[in-house]
């Protein structure tokens, strides 16, 4: 059968994806890898310094104003609620922003009003009554959906935190659409498609084929207003992107789409460096455009990404650290055959953190693979030097699972693009939850019966096997509840905050990730350590609840390479995760566990009491996978190794390890030793000299 | 056999090339002003290892150790030469490149046949040269340096490739004389590949107060490293002169 393709794929290699929607065919059958060095990178243009510097100065203004400059209170936020924003019209490459200006953040009260308001009274703002009114009286939201379903267990364990940052009351994130296939498709084809996965589908209406039929139709809706956000801002994005500019700012509109419609806990971007470089590269072949322009469209497309701002509340940011948006871009990486995927575009995206200045967002993270080509490996070395920004997961381990189109959301999760997406499911306090299995139930802090009442410890001394036992049960317990609360959380947050723009980007049938999470490890494995090794004794208040431990004697720690403690650590997360793995979850989804608290791991620590490690009640919990601060004695390398010991297999949603280290011991500064002596150039010195 | 080990480094990255396993050696016979580890100085003291322990250590982590190795440093290593020597061949029955880092004040130009024992199972010495001038070297560490140079001249003569190793010290090792005069001896030795010029810090003074030692250079700023590279140059220079010297006399 004859098929005409469109005019814009002129020059492309076809194949599979020329007659469906197979972006990765796309990438392979067209990418060219680079082996080369940094040299051929440009510069800012003037323009995007003059864009840069307005950002600047806005930034110091937001700051000044108390962390938000301008707020919208009266428009929901949807992909086509506002008009077209700009920073300097003639100077952007790359348009669009979430609502009718820069910094102004918008309005988005599906995940909860309450969440809502707070945001905005917080910073001297007032949500329009009239909107109020509509999202308690007419319109439910997220959040009220969960706690309609939520026990009195379930709201009781989120109070005291051993279940905690559960996305209840904002947006879960985490997912990823595939915003390279409206720059390869166009978005007609896109709703074709769509159009015909639904006419395809299962017609026996049973609850879970009318749930995705529904869908179906909410995502073709989505497409059509991603057409007329394109259209606001000027372009027809009906149709596939024709050049460099066109991929890059049809690409931008779907991400934009995105945030306009959902304020997740992570809105990360995918893998799109080498993607847009076929359509760089072709345009630099056509001599359409200079390696120059090329630049100032990654600059200005990254210029968009660190201005995406979200209305959250203290809270949510004292949970965070800060402000994430965890614009994450996963950059590298080796496909399945054996081939690296590093192209210019790859210099180019962290180039940008020379030509706009160093910033947390986007999170650029490297695929890091052995076989990554070593003049990519040195560009990154150097620029981690110099700006300390990006990130490194290993992809040598995760191509194992997800082959070679997967994407890092937020930091650790790692998902195949528009085929699979996670159900975000915050983590469950381990420490915490030891501290129950002592004391029977009973918080620590809160002083009342949380956990079930189980027999507490009664000896002056912890015995390793008798808390071994309490706390297996313990932890039986904590899985239960934690993976029915999330099943409550993502059976509402589909129902009422549907992330339809991103599921559209998505096959129909994806895989989902029933995302599950710990905190507190490394304090759980020292403390098991230390009662097995050493002697702990419990200290007890007038209720007789002990709050308190002291240690006797030396035992190992977690973070030294001593399998003593480092097989407790490993056993803990298995024996968590396989309890986890026991329960039913929501729409089948496949349970993963992360160990990644890179920020909340702080306030984790003030709400879990004094541990038998001999960690004080406030003392933050060390981050994701990491040895407890001061605790590993023996270099870096011992340190490392501890923590690579955590099977991949029952975290498979990303153990972080947050490395940090003083310059001068990651080697000599390149001023005063460069290695070698140039002995070479002595020599010809020498020589010259005679002549 | 057994050594005085003081601690090891899983992470070693300063002593030598690429990531390295860094032993520590208990026990030094220098006394040197602005030594940084006075809690190595004591010797056939603290905890013992074998060789194979050690190497037992290196090998579980050998992946991070790819393009390193392992590094003898303490206190000074040579100091317990037997075990040394016996840790270094095994480590290079095992194929890992082996780095000395010494004061080489132990070497007796009498009695070489130890020390050749030792180099010929070394990939690389990185020789601390604290002064060109005897007297100086004296003052400044408690020993005389004839025999840290004729060590030297040694490690050359067998092969081995040289790194050498010079701290600059205000009032003591900041003349650009003194430092020619180095970078003209060092410009003699063939097997020279590196040059590692440091500038003194100070970091080393609370191990002092815990040990209830006088911290002898109480009054001494620690350098920039504009100054280290200002002396890097003088060095340069001194190497410089000594290369078209033998060009002129190709007998040397």
């Amino acid at each position: 059968m004859f098929k005409e393709y469109p005019s814009e794929w002129e020059g492309f290699r076809f194949g599979r994806w020329s007659d469906s929607i197979n972006v990765r065919d796309f990438i392979h059958k067209n990418y060219t890898p680079y082996d080369g060095d940094d040299s051929f990178l440009a510069g800012p243009t003037d323009a995007t310094k003059k864009l840069w510097e307005q950002v600047l100065d806005l930034s110091r203004q937001e700051r000044e104003a108390g962390g938000v400059l301008d707020m919208d209170t009266k428009i929901i936020s949807t992909i086509t609620s506002h008009g077209p924003g700009y920073l300097n019209k003639d100077l952007e490459k790359i348009v669009g922003f979430q609502t009718d200006k820069p910094f102004k953040r918008a309005l988005q009260p599906f995940g909860g009003i309450r969440m809502a308001q707070q945001a905005c009274r917080e910073y001297g703002y007032e949500v329009d009554p009239e909107v109020v009114e509509i999202f308690t009286k007419y319109r439910k939201t997220h959040n009220q959906g969960v706690f309609d379903a939520y026990t009195p267990e379930m709201r009781l364990a989120r109070k005291s935190a051993i279940l905690t940052g559960l996305p209840d009351a904002y947006g879960r994130g985490r997912i990823i659409g595939d915003y390279r296939r409206i720059a390869l498709y166009g978005v007609d084809r896109l709703i074709e498609d769509k159009e015909h996965q639904k006419a395809t589908h299962f017609v026996r209406m049973t609850s879970e084929n009318i749930q995705l039929r529904e869908e179906l139709s909410e995502q073709i809706r989505a497409l059509g207003e991603l057409k007329e956000l394109g259209r606001i801002y000027g372009f027809d994005i009906s149709r596939p992107a024709g050049t460099a500019q066109e991929a890059v700012q049809w690409l931008y509109f779907g991400y934009l789409a995105a945030v306009k419609e959902q304020n997740g806990a992570a809105m990360s971007l995918g893998r799109t460096s080498t993607f847009l470089d076929i359509y760089m590269q072709r345009d630099l072949d056509r001599g359409i455009i200079t390696e120059e322009q090329a630049q100032e469209l990654i600059d200005h497309f990254i210029m968009k990404l660190r201005l995406v701002k979200f209305a959250r509340t203290p809270e949510y940011n004292a949970l965070f650290s800060g402000d994430p948006t965890w614009v994450t871009e996963s950059i590298g990486g080796v496909s399945v055959e054996g081939q690296h995927m590093v192209t210019k575009n790859s210099f180019r995206y962290l180039n940008t953190l020379n030509n706009l200045g160093t910033a947390p967002e986007p999170n650029m993270t490297v695929l890091w693979s052995t076989r990554l080509p070593q003049n990519f490996k040195r560009f990154c070395a150097k620029m981690s030097i110099q700006t300390s920004s990006i990130q490194y997961e290993n992809d040598d381990l995760m191509r194992v699972t997800h082959g070679d189109d997967y994407a890092i959301a937020c930091c650790v999760s790692s998902m195949v693009v528009g085929k699979e997406m996670q159900f975000f499911g915050a983590r469950a306090n381990l420490a915490k939850c030891l501290l129950y299995a002592i004391n029977g139930g009973v918080d620590e802090v809160m002083k009342v019966q949380v956990g079930p009442k189980y027999r507490p410890v009664t000896g002056d001394y912890l015995d390793y096997d008798d808390v071994m036992d309490k706390y297996d049960q313990m932890m039986e317990w904590l899985a239960g509840l934690y993976v029915n609360t999330l099943n409550v959380i993502h059976y509402m947050h589909d129902k009422y905050s549907y992330e339809k723009l991103q599921m559209a980007l998505h096959d129909r049938d994806v895989k989902r990730y029933f995302a599950t999470g710990i905190a507190g490890l490394s304090v759980v494995a020292d403390s098991l350590s230390a009662i097995k090794y050493a002697k702990v004794k419990c200290i007890r208040d007038e209720n007789g609840i002990v709050t308190d431990y002291e240690v006797e004697g030396d035992f190992p720690k977690y973070g030294n390479d001593d399998d003593r403690v480092d097989r407790i650590a490993v056993e803990i997360v298995k024996t968590f995760m396989d309890k986890i793995r026991k329960h039913h979850t929501y729409r089948g989804g496949v349970p993963t566990m992360s160990i990644l608290t890179i920020t909340s791991n702080v306030v984790y620590g003030k709400k879990t009491g004094n541990t038998p490690d001999g960690r004080k009640h406030g003392v933050p919990l060390a981050p994701g996978a990491n040895p407890m601060h001061g605790r590993d004695t023996h270099g870096a390398v011992a340190s490392l190794s501890s923590v690579s010991k955590i099977p991949f297999r029952h975290a498979q949603d990303g153990i972080s390890n947050t490395f940090s280290i003083i310059p001068d011991a990651l080697g000599k500064d390149t001023r005063i030793f460069s290695g070698d002596l140039d002995l070479d150039a002595l020599k010809q010195e020498a020589d010259n000299a005679d002549a | 056999m057994e050594g005085y080990i003081h601690s090891t480094e899983s992470f070693g990255t300063v002593d030598g090339p690429g990531i390295r396993f860094v032993i520590f050696f208990q026990g030094c016979p220098m006394r040197c002003l602005y030594c940084h580890n006075p809690d190595t100085w004591t010797p056939r003291t603290g905890h013992t290892e074998t060789a194979d322990a050690l190497l037992a250590q290196f090998a579980h982590n050998r992946a991070f150790y790819k393009n390193g190795g392992i590094t003898a440093t303490g206190g000074e290593p040579m100091l317990q030469l037997p075990f040394l020597t016996e840790l270094f061949t095994k480590a290079k029955a095992q194929s890992i490149h082996t780095c000395l880092d010494t004061s080489g004040i132990c070497y007796d130009p009498d009695a070489p046949e130890s020390a050749e024992q030792l180099l010929a199972v070394t990939d690389l010495v990185m020789l601390d040269i604290k002064h060109i001038d005897d007297s100086a070297h004296r003052r400044l560490t408690g020993h005389s340096n004839a025999n840290i140079l004729a060590f030297a001249q040694k490690i050359s003569e067998c092969g081995v490739p040289l790194w050498i190793r010079h701290v600059i010290v205000p009032d003591w090792t900041d003349s650009p004389e003194e430092q020619q005069q180095l970078g003209y001896f060092i410009g003699g030795l063939q097997t020279l590949r590196g040059l590692d010029v440091l500038p003194y810090h100070d970091l080393g003074k609370p191990k002092y107060e815990a040990l209830g030692i006088p911290y002898p250079l109480a009054d001494t700023p620690p350098v920039s490293k504009d100054a280290a590279e200002a002396a890097r140059a003088e060095i340069r220079r001194g190497i410089l002169n000594r290369l078209r010297e033998s060009k002129q006399h190709p007998s040397e």
